[in-house]
């Protein structure tokens, strides 16, 4: 690490005000704090009582830490479920591997080159330091969306979400709604057909030359695809191949949906890390689950033939789609979600029930997950308004009655 | 209104600076709704510069006759007949658009423009100078109407004015036409961009 440090130092004077490069210093600044601590932290002599290690680049980096079994398993996942398409019956797990990171890589590639290019020219020209927050939503942004995506949508959907959701409104920390489920939203409305269906699920090319082949015209919906699609009955879901979908497989994630979210496991296991580092929030999480779960069983209870998605179970919609990946990663997001206790309470409770009533009750929209979290968002500070302004009028009311029986 | 207005300031005006749309921000709900294709756009602009202009002209004219307290019956009197009229006109000649605009022709009595060009100019000023500034202000709506409609159009079907523009070439190659065109939201994200271009170019309009 040595050299590196010696080459930054030594190249520094041309970043600072008047040397030959200082236009591309908020480049420099970022380069230098994503590889040491940065200079301006909060130290001891500086700052007697504000003491943290964390600054929100290890913040975040702790969040895409939490992503990685989620990364992995998707990458795995792709190429189980092309697996089963080319109807192999053999799946070597490295080539399964290899197969599902040459689907995902330009994803991720072209994500954080359009993302991070946008936040890099906006710091120039707006002469402040590059601000971090792309860092976790690029990691998103390919994960949330179906492997079949096509890359410029992907850059299209990356562009519009960082300028319109983001930078208008004052970069990182200052969006009102988040930045990757917006991208997910621009894609969902604008290019519908790539989005939702049977056929975007699955890859079934082969990348680069790469993979078994599979038959032309195969398809194959989600599960909550297929529950949306089934008329009245509770509905036998099928996987690829036609074998039946039990709890565990949804439970592990070995299911069609998009690249990153089908497994509640991994999602599980984000959690954890989230929790233990005390980046995530326990009571958003909590009651997103609490949520999820009361409206799957009201909606369980008056199951309608009109509504098929009202039979399913309530863990079963934890399961299937995006719920968890939702609950987890996008709900927690401290920018957009509540900052009091009670209004963090009710803020999960209200996207638990929000992402369910709208899978369960609009047939259009199997899954609810990502509108639901988007509406709470706008939403997250007039919770968080109400819950202070009940704390003042409870205490003016208390210490009213006190000084009166004085 | 300042002390000395011109004839042609007041024209003018409305097409950049004082622009209805983007600068007083009025009419944005028919913004919204008639600019998904090109073409109703422009019918719909072109409807609102009539109206605009004789309603502004007719009020002006009658301007010291109305009693002040039931002054805007008067006017809405006035605007509801010459949006019969253009309602009417639409659907003989040019059917197929009126079919396309709807009720909207018949809200353009709702518009705000109007409503405020009538109380803000035509209630104070000679028949000339209104009929000017009802025409400079129904065209600096319509340019703005005509600018949401062409990148509307263009980028969620992928034509103009019907013919299709976007080659077919593009589509084999993997393009798709955006969906969210189509959908009103966007047509307020449009109108933003515009704001947005607009202020950076006159910065005194720019608000502190």
């Amino acid at each position: 690490m040595k050299p590196i440090r010696a080459f930054l130092d030594k190249v520094r004077p041309n970043f600072e005000p008047g040397g030959r490069m200082s236009a591309l210093g908020s480049v420099y600044e970022g380069f230098e704090s994503f590889l040491y601590t940065p200079r301006t932290t909060s130290a001891p002599t500086l700052a007697t009582h504000i003491h943290d290690a964390i600054d929100s680049k290890r913040a975040m980096i702790i969040v895409v830490l939490a992503l990685m079994p989620c990364f992995f398993f998707g990458m795995y996942n792709t190429g189980y479920q092309h697996w089963l398409a080319a109807g192999q019956s053999t799946f070597p797990f490295w080539s399964l591997m290899f197969y599902g990171l040459l689907a995902i890589l330009p994803k991720v590639v072209v994500t954080y080159l359009v993302g991070l290019g946008i936040e890099f020219a906006v710091a120039q020209v707006k002469k402040e330091e590059i601000q971090e927050g792309f860092l976790v939503t690029g990691i998103l942004i390919p994960m949330i969306c179906p492997v079949e995506t096509p890359l410029w949508m992907l850059a299209v959907a990356t562009a519009f979400a960082v300028i319109f959701a983001k930078e208008v409104f004052g970069g990182t920390g200052y969006n009102i709604v988040n930045v990757a489920l917006v991208a997910r939203a621009f894609l969902f409305f604008a290019y519908p057909a790539q989005m939702s269906g049977d056929d975007v699920f699955v890859a079934t090319g082969t990348m680069f030359g790469f993979g078994p082949e599979v038959a032309d015209g195969f398809t194959c919906a989600t599960p909550l695809g297929q529950v949306a699609a089934s008329s009245g009955q509770p509905a036998e879901l099928t996987g690829i191949g036609g074998h039946l979908i039990t709890m565990w497989d949804a439970f592990i994630g070995l299911i069609p949906g998009s690249f990153g979210e089908t497994s509640t496991l991994c999602c599980m296991i984000g959690a954890a890390i989230l929790l233990m580092s005390g980046i995530g929030s326990w009571r958003i999480m909590l009651s997103v689950l609490v949520g999820a779960l009361f409206m799957g069983w009201i909606a369980n209870e008056f199951a309608s033939p009109l509504y098929p998605a009202s039979y399913l179970k309530p863990g079963e919609q934890l399961l299937y789609g995006g719920l968890a990946f939702a609950g987890v990663f996008m709900a927690t997001d401290p920018v957009t979600a509540c900052r009091t206790k009670l209004g963090k309470l009710i803020y999960g409770f209200l996207i638990g029930v929000i992402a369910v009533i709208i899978r369960t009750y609009n047939n259009g929209y199997p899954e609810g997950a990502m509108l639901a979290v988007l509406l709470m968002n706008v939403f997250a500070s007039l919770i968080d308004w109400m819950v202070v302004r009940s704390n003042i009028n409870r205490r003016r009311a208390r210490l009213i009655s006190k000084t009166q029986k004085v | 209104m300042s002390e000395k207005v011109t004839n042609k300031t007041v024209f003018f005006n409305p097409f950049s600076k004082n622009n209805p749309v983007i600068v007083q921000v009025l009419g944005i709900c028919s913004v919204l709704a008639v600019t998904a294709k090109l073409e109703p756009a422009i019918v719909m602009g072109l409807s609102v510069i009539a109206v605009l202009a004789f309603s502004n002209v007719i009020i002006s004219l009658i301007r010291s006759t109305i009693p002040t307290s039931i002054r805007i019956i008067v006017q809405l009197v006035v605007v509801a007949g010459l949006v019969i009229i253009v309602s009417e006109l639409l659907k003989a000649y040019a059917y197929e658009v009126s079919v396309q605009l709807s009720v909207f022709i018949g809200l353009i009595i709702t518009n705000c423009i109007l409503m405020g060009r009538l109380e803000a100019f035509a209630m104070a000023n000679r028949p000339w100078p209104s009929f000017l500034d009802g025409v400079g202000n129904g065209i600096g709506y319509t340019i703005i109407l005509i600018i949401v409609g062409f990148f509307r159009e263009l980028l969620g079907s992928g034509t103009l004015l019907g013919y299709q523009v976007v080659p077919q070439s593009f589509y084999e190659a993997g393009y798709v036409n955006n969906g969210l065109m189509i959908l009103p939201p966007m047509a307020l994200i449009v109108v933003a961009c515009i704001i947005w271009v607009h202020r950076s170019l006159h910065k005194e309009l720019q608000e502190p």
